[in-house]
C-alpha cells in the first residue's frame, strides 16, 4: 500500500490487529494466485494496485466523497440497482462477503448450516474488518433465499443503517409488481438519503455508467471466446469482482484497456495457455474476493476458464438498461425490465438459467462445465442437478462440487478437477 | 520395458511393477505419517524404467522422483479396464474416499462421483467402527456376516456414528448384530452413489474395503447382481499408473 492508513481504519471503527492480520493473508494469497500466474496481459496492473488498495486508496477515495456530502451505500447483491444510487448522486459498493472471519463470534448469531457468504458477511462486522461496510450510510440487504433473508433480521441489530429490499419470487404480472413497488420504494430511501430528487437527465445518465460499465465487460467476455484464451479465468474473475468496488467510469476505462491489449494478443495468437487446453464454464454461486479457491484449483490443474455464469460474471452484467426514453418512469420501467430478467435461483421455475449455460457452453466453446454449489446454498445445489441432468442429455460433461471458503478440501478437490480435466482431454 | 506404479492413498501405498500389461512385482506398505519416506523405503532395490504416481500423496512423488502424476480415478479405470476387459463401473472405496466411476466401451471415463471431504461410507468409518467394537478390521466383515439379527444405524457420520454404536453396545446388543448394521449403512450409502452414476452392466469392486466379505455380500444382493472383485484389489491404481507410464511418452 502507498501510504499508512492506520488511522483511517482506526476512525472507522475497525478492529486494526485483526484488520492487519485480514490485510496479510489477503496479500499472500494474491500473491500465490495472481501474481505467480504466467503470460497475464500488462493492463492487469490496474488491477493488482487496486487490490493492493482495496482497504486503502480506495476507502480514502470513499471518505473524500462523502467530506463532499456524497453518500455511500453498500450492498450484498446484483439487485440493488446502480443505476438509482448514481442517479441520487451516492456511490453504491459491493460488501465484502468472500472469506471466513470471526467464525466462532458468527455461530453466536448464526447456525453453524449457514451458507460461507452469509457467515461471511456477519464475520467482517462483527470482526470490524470491513472498511466499505463501516463507511456506508445505507447498507442494503436483499430477500432472496432464505438464509440471507432471516440473516437480515439479525444483521439489523449489528447494523445501525440496514434497508431490506423485498424481491419477487415468480416471474408473473404479480412478480414485476412486486419488483417495480419494492425500486420506487428504494429510490424514495435514496433521495431522503441524498436529499436529491431524481430527474430524468440524472437517470439517464446513471444509467449510461452502469451500461458503459457492463458493456466493456461485455467486450471481455466476447475477446475470452478465443482460443487460445487470451487471459486466464482468474484474471478475468478479478475484472467481474472490481465492478462492485471501483470507481465506475475509471473501471470502465481500466476494462476496455484490458480488451485493447487482449485484441492484439488474439491478433498475434498469443494466450495464457496452449489451446489445446480444456476450456471450462464455471456456473453458480457468486465467488466474492477473495475467494478464489475453486478458480485457482481448475486454472492450476490444467483447465482455463473462458465464463462465469455467476452474480459475479455473465449473470450479474448481462442485458443492458435501455436509456432511450424520456421520462423519469419510462427510465424506471426500463430499469425494471431489466433486473427482472436476472436468471436468479431464488426464482421459481427458473428455467432461462438453464438456456443460458447451453448458449455459454456453444459461445464460448467450452469443454465441460463445472457447477459450483456453496455448502448449505439451497438455490443452487437444487438446481445443480437439473442442470447436470439436461447437460448429461446434452453430452456436455459436467461436475459439481459444492464447497465453502475453507481450504481443509483443497485436496479432494484438486482430485475430482484433475480428474474431471483428464475427462476431457 | 518395466514401468512403476505407485498409489499413495491415505492408509496404504502400493507399487505395481510391470512388464507390457504383465505384473512382475508388487509391494505395499501403510502410508504412515511420512509418506515420502515409506515411498522410498518401499521403492528401495525396485528397477524400472518409468514411473507414475496416483492417490492423495502423488504430488509428494511428482516432486522428489521427477514421476508425472494421473489422479486415482483415472488410475482405477484404467487397471480395472484391463482386468476386466467388459467392465462398465468402477467402485473404489478406500480409506478416505469413495468413487464411482463409469467409463465408455473403449475405457474411457463418462463420468464419476466422489464424497466430498467427510468420512462417511469410506474404509475410515469402518476402521473406527471396527475399532469401537474391538473388533481387527481385516475380521470385522466375517463378523457381520455371523449376525443373527438386523439392527439399523441411522447416523452416516463417523462421531455420530460411534455414539450411535455405543448407545447400542450399553443396551446389550450384539456386537456381531451392530457390525452388520454398520456394513448394511455403508452399503446402502454406497448404493445411492452408485445409482448417480450407472448400475447397469458389469460393476468391479476396488480399493481396500473390497477385501471386506460383508460389503460385497451386501452390494450383490441389494444390487441382485455380481459384483467383480480383483484378486488384489489395493493395487488396481497402481496397476493402472503402471499402464499408463507404458503408454506414456
Amino acid at each position: 500500500m502507498s501510504q499508512d492508513y492506520h488511522q483511517m481504519w482506526s476512525d472507522l471503527g475497525l478492529d486494526l490487529d485483526a484488520h492487519d492480520a485480514l490485510l496479510d493473508v489477503l496479500s499472500k494469497a494474491y500473491g500465490d494466485i495472481y501474481l505467480s500466474q504466467n503470460h497475464r496481459p500488462e493492463t492487469m496492473q490496474y488491477f493488482d494496485f487496486v487490490m493492493s488498495e482495496v482497504h486503502g486508496l480506495r476507502i480514502k477515495e470513499l471518505l473524500d466523497e462523502k467530506e463532499q456530502g456524497r453518500k455511500i451505500i453498500g450492498s450484498y447483491c446484483v439487485f440493488v440497482p446502480e443505476e438509482i444510487v448514481l442517479a441520487a448522486n451516492a456511490t453504491l459498493i459491493g460488501l465484502c462477503s468472500g472469506a471466513d472471519f470471526a467464525t466462532e463470534e458468527v455461530e453466536q448469531f448464526l447456525p453453524r448450516n449457514t451458507c460461507a457468504l452469509i457467515k461471511s458477511s456477519f464475520g467482517f462486522k462483527l470482526g470490524k474488518v470491513c472498511p466499505y461496510l463501516e463507511s456506508a450510510d445505507l447498507v442494503v440487504g436483499e430477500n432472496t433465499c432464505d438464509g440471507k433473508k432471516k440473516a437480515y433480521e439479525t444483521l439489523n441489530d449489528l447494523v445501525k443503517n440496514l434497508y431490506v429490499m423485498d424481491l419477487p419470487q415468480v416471474k408473473s404480472n404479480q412478480g414485476r409488481k412486486l419488483l417495480k413497488s419494492e425500486y420506487y420504494r428504494f429510490k424514495t430511501e435514496v433521495e431522503n438519503l441524498t436529499g436529491k430528487t431524481i430527474t430524468t437527465d440524472a437517470l439517464k445518465k446513471g444509467i449510461q455508467i452502469v451500461n458503459n460499465k457492463r458493456k466493456a465487460i461485455h467486450r471481455l467476455s466476447n475477446l475470452r471466446r478465443s482460443n487460445p484464451s487470451p487471459i486466464s479465468g482468474l484474471d478475468a474473475l478479478l475484472t467481474n469482482q472490481v465492478f462492485f468496488y471501483d470507481n465506475p467510469e475509471r473501471f470502465t476505462d481500466s476494462v476496455n484497456k484490458i480488451c485493447d491489449e487482449l485484441e492484439q494478443r488474439i491478433k498475434q495468437k498469443i494466450g495464457v495457455f496452449p489451446e489445446s487446453t480444456p476450456r471450462i464454464l464455471l456456473s453458480g454461486c457468486p465467488m466474492a474476493v477473495p475467494n478464489w479457491k475453486l478458480p485457482w484449483i481448475i486454472e492450476s490443474s490444467g483447465a482455463v476458464i473462458v465464463g462465469e455464469e455467476s452474480c459475479v460474471g455473465e449473470r450479474g452484467v448481462r442485458n443492458l438498461t435501455n436509456d432511450s426514453v424520456n421520462t423519469v418512469d419510462e427510465l424506471m420501467e426500463a430499469i425494471i425490465d431489466r433486473y427482472f430478467k436476472i436468471d436468479c435461483a431464488l426464482f421459481t421455475p427458473n428455467p432461462d438459467r438453464l438456456n443460458h449455460i447451453k448458449e455459454m457452453v456453444e459461445a464460448y466453446t467450452v469443454d465441460g462445465v463445472i457447477h459450483y454449489g456453496l455448502q448449505f446454498c439451497q438455490p443452487y445445489i437444487m438446481e445443480s442437478i437439473p442442470v447436470e441432468k439436461v447437460l448429461e442429455k446434452n453430452s456436455i460433461p459436467i461436475l459439481r462440487v459444492e464447497t465453502d471458503y475453507s481450504m481443509e478440501d483443497v485436496g479432494q478437490l484438486k482430485t475430482r478437477i484433475e480428474a474431471f480435466i483428464e475427462q476431457l482431454k | 520395458m518395466r514401468c512403476a506404479g505407485i498409489d499413495i492413498g491415505s492408509r496404504t501405498i502400493e507399487i505395481v511393477i510391470t512388464e507390457k500389461s504383465k505384473i512382475v512385482d508388487c509391494r505395499q506398505t501403510e502410508t504412515g505419517y511420512d509418506p515420502l519416506m515409506q515411498t522410498k523405503k518401499l521403492l528401495k532395490g525396485l528397477s524400472y524404467d518409468r514411473i507414475m504416481a496416483t492417490g492423495y500423496g502423488r504430488n509428494l512423488v511428482e516432486i522428489e522422483f521427477d514421476s508425472p502424476t494421473v489422479t486415482e480415478i483415472k488410475a482405477y479405470a484404467i487397471g480395472a479396464k484391463e482386468l476386466f476387459p467388459a467392465v462398465t463401473t468402477v467402485l473404489d472405496i478406500g480409506g478416505q474416499d469413495c468413487k464411482v466411476i463409469a467409463l465408455f466401451d473403449n475405457g474411457k471415463i463418462k463420468k464419476f462421483e466422489m464424497n466430498d471431504r467427510c468420512a462417511a461410507g469410506t474404509g475410515k468409518f469402518l476402521e473406527v467402527m471396527a475399532n469401537t467394537l474391538g473388533f481387527d478390521i481385516n475380521e470385522f466383515g466375517d463378523h457381520a456376516l455371523s449376525a443373527k439379527k438386523d439392527i439399523q444405524i441411522n447416523s452416516m457420520c463417523t462421531v455420530f456414528a460411534e455414539s450411535e454404536v455405543i448407545s447400542l453396545i450399553s443396551k446389550g446388543q450384539s456386537r456381531n448384530d451392530i457390525a452388520l448394521g454398520l456394513h448394511k449403512s455403508v452399503a446402502r450409502r454406497t448404493i445411492s452413489m452408485l445409482k448417480r452414476v450407472t448400475t447397469n452392466g458389469m460393476i468391479v469392486f476396488a480399493g481396500g474395503v473390497a477385501k471386506n466379505p460383508c460389503m460385497r455380500d451386501l452390494l450383490a444382493k441389494l444390487l441382485e447382481q455380481v459384483i467383480y472383485v480383483p484378486e488384489n484389489p489395493q493395487t488396481v491404481g497402481a496397476y493402472g499408473a503402471s499402464l499408463l507410464a507404458q503408454e506414456k511418452m
